[in-house]
């Protein structure tokens, strides 16, 4: 992709995002967002370093929980409860990251997995986050202390900004030389340990961005439906994001993010129609891509731009 | 009597349930070690498909008037038939890829089974009777052992000894181990891997369609127990290691008898005591306990 093209397309989408909650419903756009970051981040982690963590709903929901706390219970401003959620991410991400890494592969996957069903059974158990009722009727507050967030535009144009940051970090990051460190371990691990890079350092530090930026999306979507719930730590939502990036295109910037959008659009689709058989479908959804199509939505797009060379980007 | 101020009879109770959880875990991390050691996938349907083994007991007797006895055998028959249909048509496919995709696949059928049963069961649960020969119990004098407990255990302890027997004392066995450690080298000998293959993924959800069919008069039978229960055993697996046949034996029964002992001492701590052993265990033996050192 040239370097124009590329500007003009990024330009496209940053229009089209301020434009769409004048022409859609800005609470369903403001959903795909949330998830499209949280998406995005987790990628960072499977797409770019080559670690899949099961246990990624533990950051987006422990993050929700600990910023619908603090603003319905201390009333702080939105922005300051994100932040905090973002660094109980990022603390969480730390352990998860430093305990999970000394095993390889699989079992790293396993002890994710593990790890995130304690933070679910403390979810249920710890008195603040209201057990199987959840904490209900977050405020959205005031950012920065004037501008008021229970107008869904201003939420919108909010969440929209959040989402951008977000993930200009993440693109920053994967095209860094940091982020190349990353594409060399997943590529060939015991060569980039022989080049002299200290793996287990840089696999963590993905680990913690990857958690960081989870629980901003989390925290995020905690305000946007007022609500942080067990839904949101469940295993459940763990595999939901693995979906979203894994339909989109793993290892592509963008993929997460379309993955999101139609994982989101099909759910609100579905949901009353086929009921408990979104399920099945998600299930269905998962089987197909690992077997007929890896390279997920974007990534086939990407194959189609250069039919003779192997997608790299 | 008191043992450390806890009711002995109470005490022992809790440890006969710890025992039979215990060997649930055993009977489901040694199919996940014998599928992984051939396959090299995760088989996240493991839970599922012990699910599934628990339901074609409730619906043969609901149905066909099948009793438990023949459940016990046609149910693993029914899901290993599955099992061999699963690895046929999809997982074959993806042995030349990243581990990762056996994992995600795997997830994806775990998925589509949970969902199916709870579009057809709910999730609140059926009860399934224990069979008339194992009604009641005896009185042991320390404590009141129910019969169809401790046939879970012994049923349990006998399959998971039969099948370390296979593997690792008979010449089937050695072939296994061999094409564990180099399948070209044994196809090359003229031994058919790609059919072992086929079969060991079917005999290891056999195991866990048994387990489900033991589970089926203790616990309630509903479409999530088995994913409740595959996260536990994820744990177990990374505690002892996948290595060892005879490790992951002795670490689920070990696991089970801890978490039972939490539950009379400190019940809140009980759904979580696994997880934190495996922290532990990460921490100073990372390999786990019968894994090799890396």
């Amino acid at each position: 992709m040239n370097n124009l093209n590329s500007r003009w397309g990024w330009l496209a989408l940053l229009a089209l995002g301020l434009v769409a909650p004048f022409v859609m419903y800005p609470t369903f756009l403001m959903k795909v967002l949330c998830f499209a970051l949280f998406a995005c981040a987790f990628n960072l982690l499977l797409g770019f370093a080559g670690l899949l963590s099961f246990g990624h709903a533990a950051f987006f929901g422990g993050a929700a929980y600990v910023c619908a706390a603090l603003s319905k219970n201390y009333g702080l401003t939105p922005e300051l409860s994100i932040l905090a959620g973002g660094a109980f991410a990022a603390l969480l991400g730390l352990g998860f990251g430093a305990l999970s890494i000394r095993r390889a592969g699989i079992y790293m996957t396993m002890i994710t997995l593990a790890l995130a069903q304690l933070v679910f059974f403390f979810a249920v158990q710890l008195p603040f986050t209201g057990g199987e009722d959840g904490l209900q009727g977050v405020p959205r507050g005031k950012l920065f202390g004037f501008i008021d967030l229970s107008d869904s535009i201003a939420m919108y144009f909010f969440v929209f900004a959040v989402f951008c940051a977000g993930f200009w970090l993440i693109h920053r990051t994967v095209h860094s030389p940091f982020g190349q460190v990353l594409k060399a371990i997943r590529e060939n691990e015991p060569r980039a340990i022989s080049l002299g890079y200290d793996v287990t350092r840089y696999k963590l530090l993905a680990f913690v961005l990857s958690a960081a930026i989870s629980g901003v999306a989390g925290g995020l979507k905690s305000l946007v439906f007022q609500l942080a719930s067990l839904t949101d730590v469940h295993w459940h939502m763990s595999g939901e994001v693995v979906l979203m990036t894994l339909l989109g295109g793993l290892g592509t910037i963008l993929g997460p993010a379309v993955g999101a959008l139609t994982i989101v659009a099909l759910e609100n689709e579905l949901a009353d129609k086929v009921g408990t058989w979104v399920t099945v479908i998600m299930g269905a959804i998962f089987v197909i891509c690992v077997l007929a199509f890896r390279r997920g939505i974007v990534g086939e797009l990407l194959a189609l731009r250069t039919p003779t060379s192997e997608t790299k980007h | 009597m008191d043992i450390f101020g806890i009711p002995a009879k109470a005490l022992f109770a809790q440890l006969l349930l710890g025992l039979i959880n215990g060997s649930f875990y055993a009977v489901l991390s040694l199919g996940l070690a014998v599928i992984f050691g051939l396959l090299n996938i995760i088989n996240f349907s493991h839970g599922a498909l012990y699910m599934v083994g628990a339901f074609v007991a409730l619906l043969g007797l609901e149905y066909l008037g099948m009793n438990y006895w023949m459940a016990l055998l046609v149910s693993p028959a029914v899901v290993g038939l599955l099992g061999v249909l699963i690895e046929r048509t999809m997982l074959k496919r993806l042995y030349k890829l990243d581990h990762l995709y056996g994992l995600l696949l795997t997830f994806g059928l775990a998925l589509i089974a949970e969902g199916v049963f709870r579009y057809y069961f709910g999730v609140s649960g059926e009860s399934y009777p224990a069979p008339d020969l194992l009604q009641g119990g005896v009185d042991l004098g320390f404590m009141f052992l129910p019969l169809y407990r401790g046939w879970v255990v012994v049923a349990s302890l006998f399959v998971c000894v039969v099948t370390w027997y296979l593997i690792e004392r008979t010449s089937l066995g050695a072939t296994l181990r061999a094409a564990t450690e180099r399948p070209e080298l044994v196809q090359a000998l003229g031994i058919n891997v790609p059919l072992m293959v086929t079969l060991t993924y079917g005999a290891g959800v056999a195991l866990a369609a048994f387990a489900g069919v033991l589970a089926a008069p203790v616990l309630q039978v509903n479409p999530v127990m088995g994913s409740n229960l595959i996260i536990v055993v994820f744990a177990v697996v990374v505690i002892g290691g996948m290595g060892s046949i005879a490790g992951s034996i002795v670490t689920g029964l070990g696991l089970g008898i801890i978490e039972g002992l939490t539950k009379v001492i400190y019940p809140e701590a009980s759904a979580i005591v696994i997880f934190v052993i495996m922290i532990v265990v990460l921490l100073f033996r990372p390999a786990g306990l019968f894994g090799k050192q890396a």
